[in-house]
């Protein structure tokens, strides 16, 4: 085999892998709710495919290939763990859908089921996002990891933890009713839009993982949309991290300064990013009902709006926090809303704006400061505003930023 | 609970040393100090003198061996520490991942040892 086609399959896996691990990670494990031996059997499957597809070539249809590959491998390592978990049913139950699948190439997609697992309420909230990472993108636990400033040994065992207590915890694989979706679907959204923080804030240009893992982010809210189609939230969540997506190279001047993004050239936008944004803000108007990502993204989508006027509608801004601070009230919102209220009506209502957050929340939390110096260099209260640009610059993990503020600071 | 942040810096970080007040990774570090303290988690800590200015020893075979420099020989050495009180791990490390030495050395997080101190102090 000449050296292009060894790539090209290397492609083809790379891309089937990509495409169906989550799909057969879910489906072995809905009804065995074993996501770990599910995991290591679809990552038997890939390794064989690596040995037998550059050799013998890509079948004809690599995901059913894969697929007899794991389950077969997927019914071992269940026998084999069988021994200390007694797990009879869950083998009698395998053989029985072996059966079934004999009949039919297609199989039930499955990946809702288990995003709502990894954001069940059993679960807890730090590990729903590396457990979607893991489990229907193949992320390894190191790459989690790092992403999450944990150390990989620790991540590995909490991962470990997560899965045996969808395992052995009596979590159900299923849709959740009609009462209960609004919140659980909330969970799973906050975990997608979690991992897209993560990617955002890593961008500093210095990690590789953390562009992808905002790209990753992209994928989950596709492939859940593509699954759950006609909910405003899913469609507001994915038009908030496209407007900002298009933005990613506009973040950084050629020479690797920060660049705010009141002051990033807005023709270096992905024009592409934004228009399909605006499509899903429409679309999630369409089914009318509104939520917060719905009101971040419109945020965001005044913004873009300034590439086609010029000009940042900061009232327009303001009114959207407000809805927002009724819904959701987080530091992030607050602080974002008066710096919103500072552009639209001045900074003294601003300052104000920030001082009735109380003072025990901010202690860690970078963008209060941030804001808070700006506003205070504004007032000319300048030693006031060099202690908020300290506090600002001292809670700082990325350079960029922190060679930025130090200039401003002065 | 008690976390030691080693601070590991390169050559040019101990260079900066002597550089005027506008430095900038001076700034950055007379901020994030401010921070630690304003977040109520600053325990103590101090900078060290460069690596040339320390002077190592050990006893081999019973014989004393005094070294000239640091433990050991790398490019990043040890700068300083800082002991922090913080609720766990995870915490520290996003204090660690702040700490202006990590973007160009790096920054080591250990628990400090009680347990072991009671002993020694009896």
């Amino acid at each position: 085999m000449s050296g292009s086609e060894q790539e090209s399959t290397h492609r083809a896996i790379e891309r089937v892998a990509r495409e169906s691990y989550g799909r057969l990670v879910a489906y072995l494990s809905s009804h065995t709710h074993d996501v770990g031996s599910a995991e290591d059997a679809v990552s038997d499957a890939l390794l064989v495919a690596l040995e037998t597809w550059p050799r013998d070539g890509v079948p004809q249809s690599p995901e059913a290939w894969l697929l007899t590959t794991a389950r077969r491998s997927f019914i071992d390592l269940v026998r084999h763990r069988k021994v200390a978990e007694a797990s009879e049913p869950t083998l009698a139950l395998l053989r029985e859908e072996s059966k079934d699948m004999a009949s039919s190439p297609e199989f039930p997609d499955e990946r809702l089921k288990l995003l709502f697992v990894c954001a069940h309420p059993a679960i807890d909230p730090g590990m729903h996002t590396p457990l979607m990472l893991q489990t229907v993108l193949g992320l390894d636990a190191a790459r989690i990891a790092h992403a999450f400033l944990i150390s990989p040994t620790t991540m590995g065992q909490r991962l470990v933890r997560a899965k045996t207590k969808i395992r052995d915890g009596g979590i159900r694989f299923e849709i959740p009713q009609e009462r209960e979706l609004p919140e659980r679907l909330d969970a799973v959204l906050d975990a997608i839009y979690a991992a897209f923080g993560i990617g955002w804030d890593d961008m500093a240009g210095v990690d590789q993982h953390g562009r992808d893992l905002a790209e990753e982010a992209i994928w989950l809210a596709r492939v859940l949309l593509q699954l759950m189609p006609g909910q405003a939230e899913v469609h507001g969540l994915l038009a908030l991290m496209l407007h900002c997506e298009a933005r990613r190279a506009a973040r950084r001047a050629t020479d690797g300064r920060y660049v705010p993004l009141s002051e990033q050239d807005c023709q270096s936008w992905s024009l592409p990013l934004m228009e399909e944004a605006e499509r899903h803000l429409a679309e999630a108007a369409r089914c009318g009902r509104t939520g917060r990502f719905q009101l971040e993204a419109a945020i965001q989508s005044v913004h873009a709006e300034r590439a086609r006027s010029g000009a940042i509608q900061w009232n327009a801004i303001m009114m959207f926090y407000e809805q927002l601070l009724r819904i959701s009230p987080t530091l992030g919102t607050r602080t974002g809303y008066a710096a919103a209220v500072a552009e639209a009506k001045g900074a003294e209502p601003g300052l104000a704006a920030l001082d009735g957050i109380e003072a025990g929340a901010i202690s860690a939390y970078q963008p209060y400061w941030a804001v808070r110096a700006h506003l205070l260099r504004q007032l000319g209260k300048t030693p006031e505003a060099l202690d908020a640009f300290d506090r600002a610059i001292g809670l700082t993990e990325d350079p960029a930023v922190r060679e930025f503020l130090l200039q401003r600071r002065g | 609970m008690q976390f030691a942040l080693l601070i590991f810096e390169p050559p040019q970080a101990f260079a900066a040393r002597n550089a005027d007040e506008n430095d900038p990774y001076l700034g950055a570090w007379r901020a994030y100090h401010k921070a630690l303290v304003e977040a109520d988690i600053f325990v103590g800590g101090s900078p060290l003198q460069p690596p040339e200015t320390g002077t190592t020893v050990r006893l081999k075979d019973g014989k004393r061996r005094v070294q000239d420099g640091p433990f050991v020989d790398t490019k990043e050495q040890l700068g300083g520490f800082t002991i922090l009180e913080l609720p766990s791990l995870d915490a520290a490390l996003e204090w660690a991942a702040r700490c202006p030495a990590a973007a160009i050395g790096a920054v080591e997080v250990r628990p400090v040892s009680p347990e072991y101190l009671r002993r020694v102090t009896g």
